[in-house]
């Protein structure tokens, strides 16, 4: 499989001059135009407080935009905020089986299909463990297998492995995209972290400070699946450092 | 839950005691934890004994602890003052059952809307602070019976901890697991049903705890008002008293301070088998 994905037309989320203005007068956002389409995963990062989690916050319909379109494409999205937001009584099987439930699928749908995202991101044999028994990254897994049961076309993910620590972060990366290429749902990623946008997506955008736009788009050439050592290489340190750069431009 | 949410801190207050107990552990440590409170127990009625010896021919109003303790051991005394404390029992129980019910459903209620919470809040603040005594003559006129009168005093007293604690729990409910259900475009009652209740569980045992303390000094004080029909614990007090019974009265005292350190005790482990495996209480 190449970055060029045979649907890449069928755009899932679409932006376009999206603002955001809160009651506060805060301006969050201002003229960002944006596309994820199928088949990519698009990064995002700028510095804190830039507005990354706006965009996300609407693209999934949990804020509305003051000002532009925001469309989507499809209403199969998955959501994976910065905690793990597992709730803390329910076992790793029932909080995975939560947002099934939520849709009403019968008993045997949905626990046929939260064991089926348990052994994905690898946590079979742990489904009966409570999340205060579970590492940090365990419990991010679980969280990922909760948005995969409803088998997601675009996956929103909100800085969602900032807390973690690096090996943990590189190895959750790697099964992130394992996950995309097998799943082969469209990905809208928001971090902080170059290294982690440019080795994870097809796209990284980079957004300025307050009022957030975004500055610049880079395209990233590696093929997926991606080969981990790729970031040891020269081209993918002088896209890191190119992403720098204009993140480093936009913040001034 | 977040850390500076009122209603942890109640929790962490509340269950302090238990939490000294648990980091004993076995081993030497262990001695520390019941040696120091028998050693000042046993100080005390040293000083009882001293004190009652000292009082001469006045010694009747302070009895010695082994005449106390002959009132538990003669069959009839023990009879009338455990079957008094039966009585409060079941008047503790239906108030505390009343309390619970009506303060867990206000507590819903304010949770669902605002105006509720406006509107109804600032009187559960003053009912905690209605003096028991001023209201009896009331209650005894409207109350059809000795029974109903107590148990009325009982939800009073006991009631605020359970509209508190619930509204609180329910509030408290982090807004990231809000949201995860907002995506799914869950309903209130689902997301009260799911998310809210089991949230509030800590707190609403938290409270519960509280108000099962309470509801014990309510349902005595209840005795002590309203003497009609069969009479509980806190009525056999007052009888005591007046007849100058001291052993009897202190008897009767003690056991029913024991009953609320027993109440006391049971709530905190029922709110630990609840939800003590998912939530640390210390």
């Amino acid at each position: 499989m190449s970055t060029t994905a045979p649907v890449a037309t069928d755009t899932l989320l679409d932006f376009r001059n999206v603002e955001m203005t809160f009651p506060n007068g805060t301006v969050a956002l201002r003229g960002v135009d944006l596309t994820v389409n199928r088949g990519e995963f698009v990064t995002v990062v700028g510095p804190s407080g830039c507005g990354k989690s706006t965009l996300l916050r609407i693209a999934s319909g949990l804020e509305t935009a003051s000002d532009g379109t925001a469309h989507l494409g499809t209403d199969r999205i998955g959501y994976v905020f910065q905690d793990a937001t597992l709730l803390p009584w329910r076992s790793v099987l029932a909080n995975v089986e939560l947002l099934a439930e939520l849709q009403w699928q019968t008993i045997a749908v949905r626990r046929k299909k939260a064991l089926e995202a348990i052994e994905l991101v690898g946590l079979t044999g742990f489904e009966k463990h409570l999340p205060k028994q579970l590492s940090g990254g365990m419990r991010m897994r679980t969280s990922l297998a909760r948005s995969l049961t409803l088998e997601p076309e675009l996956f929103l993910f909100d800085e969602p492995f900032g807390a973690l620590d690096e090996i943990t972060r590189e190895r959750l990366n790697d099964e992130l995209l394992k996950l995309f290429v097998e799943k082969q749902f469209a990905g809208l990623f928001i971090t902080h972290s170059v290294s982690e946008a440019v080795y994870l997506s097809t796209k990284v955008v980079v957004m300025s400070g307050r009022p957030g736009g975004i500055v610049k788009t880079f395209d990233v050439p590696f093929p997926m699946p991606r080969d981990p050592d790729i970031r040891f290489t020269p081209e993918f340190a002088e896209l890191v450092g190119e992403v720098s750069h204009a993140l480093r431009e936009g913040h001034s | 839950m977040s850390d500076d949410n009122p209603v942890i801190v109640v929790i962490n207050t509340i269950t302090s005691p238990a939490r000294r107990q648990r980091s004993g552990g076995y081993g030497p440590a262990k001695v520390w934890l019941w040696l120091p409170p028998i050693l000042v127990l046993g100080a005390v009625i040293g000083l009882w004994y001293a004190i009652s010896a000292s009082l001469g021919a006045r010694s009747f109003i302070l009895p010695t602890p082994d005449r106390i303790l002959e009132v538990y051991l003669t069959e009839q005394t023990r009879g009338e003052i455990f079957a008094g404390l039966g009585v409060t029992v079941q008047t503790m129980i239906a108030g505390l059952i009343a309390a619970s019910v009506i303060g867990i459903g206000w507590a819903i209620a304010m949770s669902q809307a605002k105006w509720i919470e406006r509107s109804t809040y600032p009187y559960a603040v003053v009912l905690q602070s209605i003096p028991i005594l001023a209201i009896t003559p009331i209650i005894a006129f409207w109350a059809p019976d000795g029974f109903t009168a107590r148990t009325i005093v009982c939800v009073l007293i006991a009631l605020f901890p359970m509209v508190s604690n619930t509204y609180f729990g329910l509030q408290s409910v982090d807004r990231s697991h809000r949201e995860l259900f907002q995506l799914q475009k869950a309903t209130r009652w689902i997301v009260l049903t799911k998310l809210q209740l089991p949230a509030a569980q800590p707190a609403i045992f938290a409270g519960l705890r509280i108000s099962a303390g309470l509801a014990v000094v309510g349902a005595v004080v209840g005795d002590f008002f309203f003497q009609q029909g069969v009479i509980g614990i806190g009525a056999l007090m007052r009888k005591y008293q007046a007849r100058l019974q001291m052993e009897e009265l202190f008897a009767s005292v003690i056991l029913a301070s024991l009953f609320g350190v027993a109440v006391f005790l049971i709530f905190g482990l029922i709110a630990r088998l609840a939800v003590g495996k998912w939530y640390d209480f210390g």
